[in-house]
């Protein structure tokens, strides 16, 4: 068995069905070393799969959420302000000064590390997960490739910090603005999309094993018919794990059987008003009983 | 499965990966030459024999973006098993030009709602080559038989319509961001800086600092309706979009009847007959009739999530004459208005006397606009521009 195909039964194990696409250059990215960008709807797995991939290698995941607005002092390093400034009292107060106090208040005890630098400092590699870059400006991305080029931050008072290992840096976007092409270009790409029926039952069954066969086909088939509708925010993985969670929390063993409780479970599904309104009873019933 | 012949010289695989990359250049993927060393330690990486796995390890390294690997693989095949046909590695001038015309940007044409992708691995190989031939026959025959837009675009009307579309453009784009930045030469001072920096010199504020507020220009996405009641006006509008196209790189321009088509990349072309071969094969079923509600549906669901947020302006040209019920534009509107983004609607009837939008679409839709203006000359659209300054 090839190496990819490994990395998707492991991956299998903890709960996660990759697809090929999604094995492969995920797979790539880890023996090429080079940052994977996850592009996709939501809800259709993208974070989960660095979060999956830490547990699986035994690292820490850190994760960098990013959003307008968001700067170097948030995202690489801040130097603690109070301290520096309480140290230079109390240094002045003890009667010491000059270069001494200089050299201690800039040395790494003063340096809050934001997740940039964090995941540059691990003694293993981690999982760096830069989630939904396409929130933070555009400027941010350009901090970010420096980073992801050399994989080294200059910090003018301490010098160079170079990571000691090489992150796994996965990046997800959602689509809420274009990305620059040097980012796409320096990522490994791959469009992560609503699982078809066969994955998504294997899904289903490896989150919610109790489920019985017949309502889990149930299940997929209604939220994969729900997609099918025209719906502002269509329902994704999560959604589907969350439906199913609630109807075996309800006890309900047949979709079509008992059309108010589907509609009440209809919340784990459908987020906004509009879409509510538009799946009614009758579609509802209708999607279900096309599912059985 | 028929047997790929390669140029003679072509001698191992490093140098049909660079043809490959060649070929995905040509083709408008924006492959560059480390690509080629990633790619084939990907190759390394995976069992380069079995063709699927190639293709797949291939994709992550090239494709780039949804678009790019939707077609990824079509291009894959027609290298790889191109049915006999013999690719030269490096490709001559003309080559280039005919392969490049083929790449016009994937006309991703409203399958509103329909949601079918093809998510089987490859089933057919020679496909894409024939359907790259079929594309450009089918622009020869568009450029003879439909609506030929060498004559709705003349010299003149471009020179006249870029200058009028760079002072519209530059209106819009010209907005400053809400918030402060350190700026040397800034108008401000920063006080609240040069209140931190003073206590390193004792209390006394001797640096100052200053700060501004940066340029934050809008976008902008014109929709222009090309259908039959608007062809009158369509050289108009057509030499303006082109114009606009020139002036700002950010926009992006759609065409639409009962379809929509992007075609930024088409108007933003230097050769003008390439542009005209690219417009012609879009501009399908131009002079048609209109169904401005779906072309809006389509807009909202596969252009708007990418390109339109809070300092977007959404310019649609048309003149509300429409075969869908009313509620459809209006719901598409609502639905586009969440996004942020000013919607401006300019229409070419009123600038007729005593016109009032009476046209069921029309008013609908006005609800949901910033603007409502007429624009039915080049000069009516030259005077709109303090409108849009105060936009």
């Amino acid at each position: 068995m090839s190496d990819w195909r490994t990395l998707q039964s492991e991956l299998a194990t903890t709960g996660y069905v990759a697809a090929d696409d999604l094995a492969m250059a995920l797979h790539l990215a880890l023996v090429l070393g080079r940052p994977l960008l996850l592009e996709g709807a939501a809800g259709v797995g993208k974070t989960e799969v660095a979060r999956v991939l830490a547990q699986l290698r035994g690292t820490r995941l850190i994760r960098l959420q990013c959003y307008e607005g968001l700067d170097a002092s948030h995202a690489i390093y801040e130097w603690n302000y109070q301290r520096q400034l309480l140290a230079i009292r109390a240094a002045a107060e003890g009667g010491v000064t000059g270069p001494g106090v200089e050299a201690r208040i800039f040395s790494e005890d003063y340096l809050m590390a934001r997740p940039l630098l964090q995941a540059l400092r691990e003694e293993r590699a981690p999982v760096l997960l830069i989630d939904e870059i396409d929130r933070a400006d555009e400027e941010f991305e350009a901090f970010l490739l420096e980073i992801l080029s050399d994989y080294q931050i200059s910090i003018p008072e301490l010098g160079t910090i170079t990571a000691r290992t090489r992150p796994h840096v996965i990046l997800t976007a959602n689509g809420t603005r274009d990305l620059s092409d040097a980012l796409r270009r320096r990522c490994l790409y791959a469009w992560v999309d609503y699982p078809d029926r066969r994955t998504e039952l294997a899904i289903l069954a490896a989150r919610h094993p109790g489920i019985e066969a017949a309502l889990a086909g149930q299940i997929v088939g209604f939220v994969q018919a729900l997609r099918r509708e025209e719906l502002e925010k269509k329902p994704g993985v999560a959604e589907m794990l969350d439906f199913a969670a609630a109807l075996a929390g309800l006890g309900i063993n047949d979709l079509a059987a008992d059309p108010v409780a589907l509609q009440a479970t209809l919340v784990t599904l459908l987020k906004t008003q509009a879409d509510r309104a538009a799946v009614p009873t009758e579609v509802a019933q209708r999607l279900a009983g096309k599912a059985a | 499965m028929s047997v790929t012949r390669f140029p003679a010289r072509a001698s191992g695989p490093a140098d049909r990966m660079a043809g490959f990359m060649a070929h995905l250049r040509l083709n408008g993927l924006g492959v560059g030459v480390a690509d080629t060393a990633t790619a084939l330690a990907a190759l390394g990486q995976v069992n380069a024999l079995d063709a699927t796995e190639a293709r797949l390890a291939l994709r992550a390294v090239c494709a780039g973006s949804e678009d790019e690997l939707r077609r990824f693989d079509d291009l894959f095949a027609a290298y790889w098993f191109n049915a006999g046909r013999v690719h030269s590695g490096t490709s001559t001038k003309s080559n280039a030009a005919s392969h490049r015309a083929r790449s016009a940007p994937p006309d991703r044409i409203a399958a509103a709602g329909g949601h079918g992708r093809a998510d089987a691995p490859d089933q057919g190989t020679g496909e894409a080559e024939t359907r790259g031939d079929g594309r450009l026959i089918a622009a020869r025959l568009a450029n003879i038989g439909k609506t030929d837009l060498r004559d709705l675009v003349t010299p003149e009307a471009i020179a006249e319509a870029e200058a009028v579309a760079g002072q519209i453009a530059a209106a819009i784009r010209d907005r400053h961001s809400r918030r402060f930045r350190a700026d040397r030469r800034g108008a401000r001072l920063d006080l609240r800086r040069i209140a931190r920096a003073s206590v390193a010199t004792g209390g006394e504020p001797i640096r100052l600092y200053r700060r501004s507020q940066p340029d934050r220009p809008a976008r902008i996405m014109a929709l222009c309706d090309v259908s039959g009641s608007m062809t009158i006006y369509a050289r108009i509008f057509l030499a303006f979009l082109k114009g606009l196209m020139r002036s700002d790189l950010t926009a992006d321009a759609y065409l639409f009847h009962t379809r929509l088509v992007r075609v930024t990349d088409a108007l933003r072309d230097r050769d003008a007959l390439r542009s005209v071969a690219k417009l012609s094969l879009m501009a399908e079923g131009f002079g048609g009739g209109t169904r401005i509600g779906a072309a809006l549906d389509s807009f909202n669901a596969l252009y708007a999530r990418h390109a339109v947020g809070g300092r977007t302006v959404v310019l649609i040209l048309s003149d509300g004459y429409d075969t869908d019920p009313p509620e459809r534009i209006a719901a598409a509107l609502a639905r586009l208005k969440k996004r942020r983004c000013r919607i401006v609607w300019l229409n070419p009837l009123l600038g007729w006397k005593g016109y009032a939008p009476i046209a069921r679409g029309m008013a609908a839709a006005l609800p949901h606009l910033d603007l409502f203006a007429a624009a039915n000359t080049l000069a009516a659209l030259a005077a709109l521009e303090p409108e849009f300054h105060r936009l």
